[in-house]
């Protein structure tokens, strides 16, 4: 399918990026919505909805089953979806990306698949303070159940990663990093490269959370040097119910399946099972193949617009943000104050109002923005808050919506007294 | 959802802070927003003599606890066993959101536990 509406140009062209997403025309309280929670999940574009729409109306079949036409033309997206994938974070090869519904299942596969036959008693797993909960509580579960120690290293005062005390817990063995390459906290990007090669270095294998990175900035998993790389595709403009792990083939090769059922099999006796080949021996079951078809066209937006100017467009914003928001008497700014290794997220509190509250009140004025721990608990610990509010931007956000959300930081200020 | 009464409360909670002599004293919070309450009652002859309470979190939280703390005063126990949901939102006077919900009953969460002798949720207890 073509998509045609943005093409790659030094700044983007939003108003032509907006019109493809009917959502931003709706009215939240009479206002037209602000929506500044994409950390969370993305909006949809009509070349995805309309791509679904099509499979269902013309030729939705089962996947790797039927003989039939219908089958085949569904298997030939699904499995086209997967190529496009595989393009997009420069994969050796198709046979290491499995699809998945997200970015936690993709790390539960890890965590089952690779980490109880490869992490034991007395292993140490090297993760951050930083990592969203589908990150860290998996491998806190597998050190748990087998004995092994969970390392967590700590960030600054301004969200950065302490990269001393993780250079020293690395030399002190590791069988596994497991490193978020974009903070949905906070924003901060951490240097997964040259973390990656001094995590191998030390012995250790490599798990990239790139769930907030691969919808905002170039991934390339080649030259990240990771061994497992996982992402959702909701927050990547397709539909809840896609998302990939990236591996190393070596590595899936060894790995015992995940789930077990159909589809993962080559065959079955009443005594023994052998599995299917990469990727089908980890995508038991029918999968989400419209939601993973969808994901292929969301890539080809990504790709026509251009993720370096994604990127740069989201750091403009971010700017702003921060220049807004740090000129307000009482307002906090947690986490990296410049636009240096960052993506589009900024957390926030205001003296004296709750982030609930300030959310709250923000949603009278039209403005959609997270209030709450963001799935990072040890982090609101060790920033000393319960919670944080949270704007994050995306390729169709605009100054004029920063405004609007500077503009209810003050109602909120207001109607509060502070 | 912030009328000014809320908002009072909120700022000026009434009956806030420690109770000397109090019989029954429970401690709860809602993990995922950060609200913390601790309800504090005297209860002599069945009848609750006096209340205190002590949190912090979000306005609707807090003027929720203070709201009901005015609501209680000088009624039997039993009395304070049967108040419900509905009681506590309808004190409240305002629509409050699905997601809000969670922090407009917190406050009788705690009282409920109080009023029933606990010191904690059950498990979670001091040691």
């Amino acid at each position: 399918m073509a998509v045609t509406t943005a093409r790659a140009t030094p700044a983007l062209d939003v108003a032509r990026i907006r019109a493809d997403f009917p959502i931003l025309e709706q009215r939240v309280n009479g206002k037209r919505v602000v929506y500044l929670d994409n950390a969370a999940t993305s909006q949809k574009p009509r070349q995805v909805l309309e791509a679904m729409q099509r499979v269902f109306e013309e030729h939705n079949a089962n996947i790797h089953r039927g003989v039939y036409e219908f089958s085949e033309r569904t298997t030939a997206a699904f499995e086209e979806a997967r190529a496009k994938v595989a393009r997009f974070i420069n994969a050796p090869s198709e046979r290491e990306v499995i699809f998945v519904r997200n970015a936690t299942e993709a790390v539960n596969l890890v965590a089952y698949a690779w980490g109880r036959d490869n992490i034991r008693r007395g292993d140490r797993i090297v993760t951050t303070v930083l990592e969203h909960h589908s990150d860290f509580v998996p491998w806190q579960q597998l050190a748990k159940d087998v004995g092994a120690e969970l390392v967590v290293v700590d960030v600054d005062d301004e969200g950065r990663l302490r990269r001393d005390q993780l250079s020293a817990e690395l030399r002190k063995g590791a069988k596994l990093l497991a490193i978020t390459q974009a903070s949905n906290g906070l924003g901060t990007v951490n240097p997964v490269r040259e973390i990656a090669a001094e995590a191998h270095a030390a012995g250790a294998t490599v798990l990239v959370d790139a769930a907030q990175a691969v919808p905002h900035t170039p991934v390339d998993v080649q030259v990240l040097g990771a061994d497992f790389l996982v992402f959702s595709g909701h927050k990547m403009l397709a539909p809840p119910g896609s998302g990939a792990v990236w591996g190393r083939e070596a590595l899936l090769e060894r790995m015992r399946p995940f789930l077990y059922g159909g589809d993962m099999i080559s065959r079955v006796t009443v005594t023994k099972t052998e599995w299917n080949e990469l990727p089908w021996k980890f995508e038991a079951g029918t999968s989400s193949y419209v939601d993973a078809i969808g994901l292929g066209v969301a890539i080809d937006y990504l790709c026509a617009v251009g993720l370096r100017a994604i990127h740069d467009h989201e750091l403009m914003l971010v700017a702003q943000l921060l220049s807004r928001l740090e000129a307000i008497p009482g307002v906090t700014v947690y986490g990296p104050r410049t636009v240096e290794d960052r993506v589009g997220v900024v957390s926030f509190n205001i003296e004296g109002i709750h982030p609930h509250d300030a959310a709250t009140i923000f949603d009278r004025e039209g403005v959609c923005v997270r209030a709450g721990h963001h799935c990072n608990h040890p982090l609101m610990t060790r920033l000393g808050v319960p919670a944080t509010t949270r704007a994050s931007m995306y390729l169709y956000n605009t100054v004029d919506e920063l405004d609007r959300l500077v503009d209810a930081v003050h109602k909120a200020k207001k109607v509060f007294g502070v | 959802m912030y009328r000014d009464y809320i908002l009072d409360h909120y700022k000026n909670p009434r009956n806030f802070g420690e109770l000397e002599g109090a019989t029954h004293s429970y401690h709860d919070s809602n993990p995922l927003c950060g609200d913390e309450l601790t309800m504090s009652l005297r209860i002599g002859n069945g009848h609750v003599d006096d209340v205190r309470f002590q949190g912090k979190g979000c306005a609707i939280s807090q003027a929720s606890a203070s709201i009901l703390t005015e609501e209680i005063k000088g009624k039997t126990l039993d009395e304070v066993k049967a108040i419900d949901r509905d009681q506590v939102l309808a004190n409240l006077g305002i629509p409050i959101s699905p997601a809000r919900v969670k922090c407009a009953l917190l406050s009788l969460k705690t009282l409920k536990g109080a009023a029933w002798g606990l010191t904690a949720w059950p498990g979670e207890e001091k040691k």
